[in-house]
């Protein structure tokens, strides 16, 4: 029965006293705090509080989380700092309301409980949490660039103590029931048809909450705090640039100073605004609208065949049994099989842990000598080595003997799909799935559709990928697609330089500092040079790219990068680069160059619709190769440098090193780069 | 009412891991699942389609109680196939065959997984019962002077360890090693140790020569493990062994004036088979290509202590029933628990006393020529992982018939403990 028919987002429920509150945000299939929802349950808390009940229960009503944060989507409508600390005011003013309540308050935990979400939680007198592997807590906010601004920053050290929540502040991880438990995070964990039995039983009992015992609460003792931080600061370091991200260090700082939440709130209006905040917003709300777009329609797939066990295969194998599909990886070469297999139980240890787990995992995961698998696969994806004839016959055969709805995909990464769909008497089932090394840590696959591609290999291509926890963009098949298409310039580029005679490692430093992942010397190397030295000749001649002499005599000298020993660095034993010092030089005349280059690549391929907007660019290359997330993308930096500056500086460099750097034609059309997929404001 | 065909309409096995003092990487789950995946994931049809899964096993961990629902639910046949494990000891897997030979024939079931698998060297060491009762007292003591006195009840003797492995090859009521039995039928039918040799040579001759001709592959699924690495053939198999090597090995059961040697005797190994069947209705359905047909067993009782002779009853009874000679069989796999007793079953065969006073028949069946006995080697090369030896040796023997030519064939065991097991099978069949 609900007494407040008023209510769009949140039902109320009076049972022997105690009211059970349920979160049901309209119109979306989790729950977000937005201001809507937070003013409703302010209205709610003045209408119990001066009430005589035994307690109040916060419950979701959706079926796989609690609440999974603030409204991303409202932070992009924020235009000055003084904005987003009113917003979190708000909130914190709600949230101590609800702290104040003269009877207890418990949180309900089920599915994923981030950010905003578990700060609400936190508020709250008791904590259970649903224990199974779906419950996960968190307070992600610094991968957004931004800090907890909902009194998280003041109330979860006192819960768990100042080092666990530090830990979990700076990660942005996030915690399953079980592990919440020890940490404190939680009162108890119980299985789903306990929950309100023991909110109930907690409500009736009224124990003492919980803190933290004395000694994790050493570190915030007065003297020890700056040490700490500096302790802490180290590591940091030589993870992120502060410069780049500065929110961990803000982190710190807040409780360096043991900030109240009024601090806390003008902090995160002052993150909030900042470009790295707004471009990594940026970049996640693109990521979720690829994954929007990918849930369209089904994908139908239940059992993938992975034809080929190379490093690229035995990844994509490995990963999609990992994500719950039952997959048969083909290769006669049983070596590399049982290398794959090997590899496979290594991460299944690392990621799932229990026994149980990692061997329904590997019970997925079928090695296949004779292509048994084919015959029911729902997907087959080829990948074997980058040879058009070798994929067109293998290709051919395997049509005849799969399905006439198994859907098809090549994770060529340089052949044309028209090509290889020459050897299909149904080509339009043919779609490019072009994942990136290492499949585990790259989010990006590059949906590829040829002339031939049916709309609904597409769709169900883009649907698996979601499927699998991966972001779809769609290209065009051109060379080098999105992504190789732009860094190989990049790569080509560092390269020259080195020709030149500049240092490997005041190359890779210069793209480091700019905030590149690594290095794209140490990426060649990385990556090998003869696949880098095969794609850079694949898109030479439709690029017009030069290759560069140097790499050509180093792969012919056998040196291949770090699976060698040995490529443009010598590497150690644990396969680390011995890196010189070097002098400190100016990086700009190098990082100039090499993201020059990329960013004219980019915009070539916004001309030739190899993408279809500029957002889809950001996308691709930072989730595809890391490029500097806090500046959005190649497209959202070139924005912020002005696009007519570029060209006249890409024209600068073409007088001094040759036409390469020719401003590309697109620079000066500005209907190309007005498409995006975020709304504009 | 007549019975259904039953086809064996395809199977695999695991190469048999040689047992090497550690437990090997594999439990007896994990081996039936890398036998049993290939084969349902090339079937037409969905593993959920199955009826039934059938699964032999002597000495399943302690982890797992049914192992056959354990095998059926990790293969993704789901949960509303049910599966059931049966014991016969060695004849455990072909036990597993007979069932569900039974339930398709009764038109009970259209498509059953069956066969055996066995992990020796993961036979659990259990405490000994004297430990058992002084931990059960520990507990039980309700204060702490009575949990004193109950631990001072404690003797280094309680630590002695039971070997599940050892016990399980010893005849329990004759008190009686496996191989102990093998030395009795070696004197009663006096096979001689150089006869043993020679034939233990023959077997890693002809399954050397069997893998080296390519007609293992399609019978054995290579296995991974988490290492790394891949195991494509038997790891008992001496390639290189010679009369001499096999001459210069001490016997084992009988240490002084004995005559079986490891180097003569099966091997204790790790391995699956593991089989589909269906019904004729299923193959028509499907499509289904047929190796084979499961025609009938038969099932013998001997004297415990020379449970070796096992198959001669087993066999002769089969033939009767059959109505068929020695010569009509063109194929036979008989276990190699042991050279002797093969060689003893054999001699039995041939001897007109043996068929009048134990067969009760007048006439001996004979012998089987040895061109056609055990063609591609035995467990003496390949190994005796007890309860998957009966599957294997009924897939070998269909996949066997079929390239030399087809016809009849049985293949059988002796048991521990006192039995024979004989099945009757006739290759080939095609859509019937």
């Amino acid at each position: 029965m609900s007494m407040n028919p008023e209510l769009a987002n949140w039902r109320m429920e009076e049972i022997d006293d105690t009211v059970v509150l349920t979160l049901d945000v309209a119109g979306q299939s989790s729950n977000t705090l937005s201001s809507a929802v937070l003013e409703e349950f302010d209205r709610v808390l003045g209408q119990i509080e001066g009430r005589p009940l035994k307690g109040i229960v916060i419950r979701s009503a959706k079926t796989r989380s609690f609440i999974v944060g603030a409204d991303v989507t409202q932070f992009r409508t924020i235009s000055d700092a003084m904005q987003a600390t009113g917003l979190a005011r708000t909130a914190q003013g709600v949230f101590s309301r609800l702290a104040r309540l003269p009877f207890p308050s418990i949180a309900l935990i089920h599915g994923n409980c981030l950010g905003g979400g578990l700060e609400l939680a936190l508020a709250c007198t008791y904590r259970i949490a649903r224990e199974d592997e779906g419950t996960r807590l968190g307070l992600p906010e610094v991968r957004l660039g931004i800090h907890p601004g909902f009194a998280g920053t003041v109330r979860l050290p006192r819960l768990v103590g100042d080092l666990a929540a530090l830990d979990l502040m700076l990660t942005g991880r996030s915690v399953s029931a079980r592990q919440a438990l020890a940490l404190g995070l939680v009162d108890e964990i119980v299985p789903d048809r306990h929950l309100l039995d023991a909110a109930y039983a907690f409500a009736a009992r009224h124990p003492r909450p919980k803190r933290a015992p004395w000694w994790k609460h050493v570190p915030s003792w007065s003297v020890l705090r700056k040490p700490v931080v500096r302790l802490l600061q180290r590591p940091l370091r030589k993870k992120v640039d502060p410069e780049h991200y500065p929110a961990p260090y803000r982190i710190l700082d807040l409780w360096r100073r043991a900030a109240a939440q009024d601090a806390e709130a003008l902090s995160l209006g002052e993150m909030m605004v900042s470009r790295t905040s707004r471009s990594l917003v940026d970049i996640f709300l693109i990521g979720e609208e690829l994954k929007r777009r990918g849930r369209r329609q089904p994908h139908g797939v239940t059992h993938v065949h992975v034809i080929g066990a190379g490093t690229m295969g035995a990844d994509i194998a490995i990963w999609a049994a990992f994500k719950g599909f039952r997959v048969s990886l083909q290769d006669q070469n049983q070596e590399a099989l049982a290398r794959a297999i090997g590899k496979a139980h290594g991460f299944y240890r690392k990621k799932l842990r229990k026994r149980a787990a990692i061997q329904d995992a590997m019970d997925r995961l079928m090695p296949d000598t004779n292509g048994n698998g084919l015959r029911r696969a729902d997907l087959v994806i080829e990948a074997i080595i980058e040879n058009a004839d070798a994929k067109r016959d293998l290709l051919k055969s395997v049509e005849g003997i799969v399905r006439p709805d198994t859907l098809l995909a090549t994770n060529t990464s340089s052949i044309p799909l028209e090509i290889l769909g020459e050897a299909l008497k149904d080509p339009s089932r043919l779609v490019g799935l072009h994942f990136f090394n290492p499949v585990a840590q790259m989010q990006l696959v590059e949906i590829v559709r040829g002339r031939q591609t049916g709309e609904e290999a597409l769709d169900r291509a883009r649907a698996f990928t979601v499927a699998i926890d991966r972001l779809p963009l769609d290209v065009q098949s051109s060379p080098g697609f999105l992504v190789n298409r732009v860094l190989m310039p990049y790569l080509i580029e560092a390269m020259v330089m080195v020709e030149e005679g500049v240092a490997i490692e005041q190359i890779d430093l210069a793209a480091t500092r700019f905030g590149m992942p690594m290095g794209p010397v140490l990426l060649a190397d990385t990556v090998g040079l003869d696949i880098c030295l095969s794609v850079a000749e694949m898109l030479a001649v439709p690029l017009g790219i030069q290759v560069p002499e140097r790499l050509r005599e180093t792969v012919a000298r056998g040196n291949l990068g770090k699976k060698s020993g040995r490529g443009f660095y010598v590497f150690d034993k644990s396969g680390r680069p011995k890196r010189k010092a070097v002098r400190r030089h100016s990086d700009v005349p190098v990082t100039e160059r090499m993201i020059l280059r990329m960013l004219n690549g980019a915009v070539a391929c916004l001309r030739e619709g190899v993408v279809s907007d500029r957002d889809a660019v950001d996308a691709g290359m930072v989730y595809g190769t890391g490029f500097a997330p806090y500046l959005g993308g190649p497209m959202r930096y070139a924005e912020a440098l002005g696009e007519v500056g570029i060209a006249s500086s890409l024209k600068r460099l073409a007088h001094e090193y040759g036409s390469r750097f020719d401003p590309d034609e697109g620079w000066s059309r500005p209907e190309l780069l007005s498409h995006r997929m975020l709304p504009q404001d | 009412m007549s019975d259904e065909k039953v086809f064996v309409v395809d199977g695999a096995r695991t190469p048999f891991l040689k047992a090497r003092g550690r437990a090997n990487e594999f439990s007896a789950a994990d081996l039936a699942v890398a036998a049993a995946r290939p084969v349902l994931a090339r079937a037409p049809f969905a593993p959920q389609q199955i009826d039934e899964v059938i699964v032999g096993c002597v000495i399943p961990a302690p982890d797992e109680a049914n192992i056959a629902r354990i095998i059926s639910l990790r293969l993704g046949c789901g949960k509303a196939v049910p599966a059931f494990t049966v014991q016969r000891n060695c004849a455990s897997g072909l036990q597993a065959l007979a069932s569900a030979r039974e339930r398709i024939a009764q038109g009970r079931a259209h498509l059953v997984l069956a066969g055996g698998t066995e992990a020796m060297s993961r036979a659990p060491i259990q405490w000994n019962a004297a430990m058992s009762d002084w931990l059960a007292a520990v507990m039980r003591a309700r204060n702490p002077v009575a949990r004193l006195r109950a631990i001072a009840g404690f003797r280094p003797s309680f630590l002695v360890p039971v070997y599940a492995l050892l016990l399980g090859l010893t005849d329990p009521l004759v008190q009686l090693n496996m191989g102990q039995t093998a030395e009795i039928v070696a004197h009663r039918f006096g096979i001689a140790r150089e006869e043993q040799d020679t034939y233990a040579l023959g077997s890693h001759q002809r399954l050397a020569m069997a893998y080296s001709s390519g007609l293992m592959r399609g019978e054995i699924e290579p296995i991974y493990d988490s290492r790394g690495r891949v195991y494509l053939e038997d790891t008992g198999l001496r390639r290189d062994t010679t009369l001499d090597q096999l001459a210069g090995l001490k016997p084992v059961f009988d240490r002084k004036y004995g005559s079986v040697t490891s180097g003569n005797s099966s091997q204790v190994t790790d391995g699956a088979a593991m089989l589909l069947l269906a019904s004729e209705t299923a193959v028509r359905r499907y499509g289904l290509t047929v190796l084979g047909e499961l025609v009938g067993e038969e099932w013998a009782g001997v004297d415990p202590a020379q449970m070796g002779l096992g198959p001669v009853h087993a066999v002769s009874k089969l033939l009767v029933r059959f109505n068929l000679q020695m010569g009509d069989i063109r194929q036979m796999e008989l276990n190699e628990a042991f050279a002797a007793q093969v060689l003893a079953c054999q001699s039995a065969w041939d001897s007109p006393e043996y068929a009048r006073d134990e067969l009760g028949i007048n006439t001996p069946h004979g012998a089987v020529d040895r061109s056609r006995l055990n063609m591609e080697g035995g467990a003496v090369a390949i190994g005796h992982p007890v309860g998957a030896s009966g599957a294997r040796l009924v897939l070998h023997l269909l996949r066997s018939l079929k390239h030399h030519g087809g016809g009849l064939g049985i293949a059988t065991l002796c048991i521990g403990g006192g039995q024979g097991g004989a099945m009757l099978v006739r290759a080939g069949g095609g859509q019937a």
